[in-house]
């Protein structure tokens, strides 16, 4: 065991006097944090409204005001001409077309049938159904008005409260911030992303320079010869953690409803497959270009799959299936469902279980791989 | 110690696919020996070298070093060795009394007697001002020298260089061997590779391997006279000539 104090203090030296090491560090997830935040962000605001407005009439305009005072909607260009419209959303220059038929205002209030016409650019199909749930609601809503103030004049009474009104509550994330999903994500993946490279960089190195050599000659054990390769990470891991949940509080203000300390423990499990996966990179290449791009071959196909970017529900079913065997989905969950949930070790166990088992078997893998004789 | 030799080699053998590196190779180093590994670039030296430090599993044959079999007991024979390589085995970004330390404490050696030890080797090689300067700072000459020593730190009985001098002038080889004799008068055998004839001479015996085998085993003056040459550079042509 005393072997293993003489490797971490050979690696500490090495890692902080490499300059490189503590822009990575600190820099690194303020970085992430800032800009993969607002990045990846999938909230749909600001959507470009072209106004056609054939009727020119006093309600067509309160249709139009009601669109303007929506956060969703943004009224760029308005013209008479279908063929205008159509060239605008061509070039992609608008993103919601709608056209008012002239005879809306006087069909509308003879209680005759009238239409009017929403087009969405569904090029990005997430943002055209949003475009025109929104727009459908927002003319939903200026029905209702109408109908409210109108009450005297109509010559049918609608059904008081006969309506039904969907009213939605978010739980867990009340204002629907994005970014208050998106943050523990991101915090997933900064810490997966210390942990992987640095890891089987490191090692591989050694092999390069060739001072892995003149340790395989000494009596040193491989198991503390790991075990002193993957402390040090292990650690600079989970202080980056610390320190992403710090920026991610000033910046954000996320919620941290759970235990941290459980929130910690399950951060070092999941650390260990992490830092398991690296070191097994490092037992199987020869070149730190090699772990790199083996450590990033693997990271991408992990990253996709962890419902990270997109939601594992809206995977295909066979995508949904791998995505059980990936870790980064465990540890995302773990993090979401406990900071913003608030859940406890019952909700969380699974995960753990998992997250164990892996770590066994990636860090016994790589154990076994690992050879001081050729 | 019930044995007089430090290393003995019986047919030792080593294949990469349908290549043989080393073909049958078979010699015993006494205790305190100083004994010179010759060959060409590829006549198989470092593969040899590498088998009886235990970083490569021989294919056939018997080894034991410092009492060890190389197949069964490679960790015993890894505590009883030391080693120092062509490429540097000292870390660049370490200091000259970082790496003593550490390699110290990698071989078990108490605190206390790192420390001591790291004195008297600093006196010994006149780096004493150079203790916390970066490795990679320092001349090729001192970083070899320091090697050596780092080697022999731990009291191996054998030491296993491997061309532990390329690319120094004439005084710096020379005064890296004089820590070798230094250390072979210890009672440390040394067993050392070079492509350095003359200093074939300082050796007391030596070896020449041509194509993974030994064709000529002796004294250097012995081989001298077998093979009727001048110096070593003649003897060594004559063989690897064939």
């Amino acid at each position: 065991m005393r072997t293993i104090y003489f490797i971490l203090f050979k690696e500490f030296r090495q890692i902080f006097r490499n300059k490189a090491m503590l822009p990575i560090i600190f820099v690194m997830p303020v970085i992430q944090l800032i800009i993969l935040a607002y990045a990846a962000d999938f909230e749909v605001k600001n959507l470009k409204l072209f106004w056609i407005d054939k009727d020119q009439s006093q309600l067509s305009r309160q249709l139009l005001s009601k669109f303007e005072g929506s956060p969703y909607f943004r009224l760029t260009q308005a013209d008479m001409s279908r063929e205008a419209a159509e060239t605008a959303m061509e070039r992609d220059e608008v993103d919601v077309v709608l056209e008012v038929p002239a005879g809306f205002e006087r069909d509308f209030l003879a209680e005759k049938k009238t239409q009017i016409q929403l087009t969405a650019n569904a090029i990005d199909g997430v943002k055209g159904g949003f475009a025109s749930a929104y727009g459908q609601a927002v003319i939903r809503d200026f029905y209702g008005d109408f109908l409210e103030e109108n009450a005297a004049r109509l010559s049918w009474q609608p059904p008081s409260g006969g309506t039904i009104n969907i009213a939605s509550a978010n739980w867990y994330n009340p204002e629907m911030d994005y970014k208050t999903y998106m943050v523990p994500g991101v915090l997933a993946l900064l810490v997966t992303m210390i942990g992987a490279f640095l890891s089987s960089m490191n090692i591989v190195r050694e092999k390069e320079l060739g001072t892995i050599e003149q340790l395989n000659v000494t009596p040193l054990k491989k198991t503390h010869f790991i075990a002193g390769k993957l402390i040090p990470f292990w650690a600079i891991a989970i202080f980056e953690l610390a320190f992403g949940l710090v920026i991610a509080k000033i910046l954000y203000d996320i919620p941290m409803l759970g235990n941290l300390f459980l929130l910690f423990g399950l951060s070092a499990v999941y650390l260990l497959v992490v830092l398991g996966l690296g070191l097994f990179i490092s037992t199987v290449t020869e070149t730190q270009q090699q772990a790199m791009f083996i450590s990033w071959f693997i990271l991408v196909i992990f990253i996709f799959l962890s419902g990270l970017f997109t939601a594992i529900e809206n995977m295909p079913p066979w995508a949904q299936q791998l995505t059980y065997i990936n870790p980064i989905r465990y540890f995302i969950e773990i993090l979401r469902s406990l900071l913003l949930k608030g859940s406890g070790w019952a909700e969380l166990q699974q995960q753990f279980y998992i997250l164990l088992g892996y770590a066994v078997l990636i860090n016994g893998l790589a154990i076994w791989r690992y050879r001081k004789r050729s | 110690m019930e044995n007089e030799f430090s290393i003995e080699v019986r047919d030792l053998t080593k294949m990469f696919g349908g290549f043989t590196a080393v073909d049958h190779i078979s010699f015993e180093v006494r205790h305190g020996e100083i004994f010179g590994f010759l060959g060409a670039n590829g006549a198989g030296k470092t593969t040899a070298i590498r088998m009886l430090c235990g970083l490569s599993l021989p294919t056939s044959g018997k080894a034991e070093v410092a009492g060890y079999d190389v197949f069964r007991k490679p960790e015993m024979v890894k505590r009883n060795i030391g080693y120092m390589s062509q490429k540097f085995s000292l870390y660049q970004d370490l200091t000259v009394s970082e790496n003593i330390y550490f390699y110290g404490g990698i071989y078990g050696l108490k605190r206390k007697v790192i420390f001591q030890k790291t004195e008297e080797l600093l006196e010994k090689l006149d780096l004493k001002h150079a203790r916390n300067t970066l490795i990679r700072d320092i001349p090729l000459g001192w970083k070899q020298k320091l090697a050596f020593s780092v080697a022999i730190l731990h009291d191996p009985q054998i030491v296993f260089l491997d061309e532990p001098t390329g690319g120094v002038d004439p005084i710096t080889r020379r005064q890296f061997w004089d820590l070798i004799y230094e250390a072979a008068k210890a009672g440390v055998t040394i067993f050392v590779t070079t492509h350095y004839m003359d200093e074939a001479e300082y050796c007391n015996r030596i070896s020449i391997m041509v194509d993974g085998r030994i064709e000529a085993l002796g004294p250097p003056a012995e081989l001298k006279t077998r093979f009727q040459s001048q110096d070593m550079d003649e003897v060594f042509v004559k063989l690897a000539r064939g």
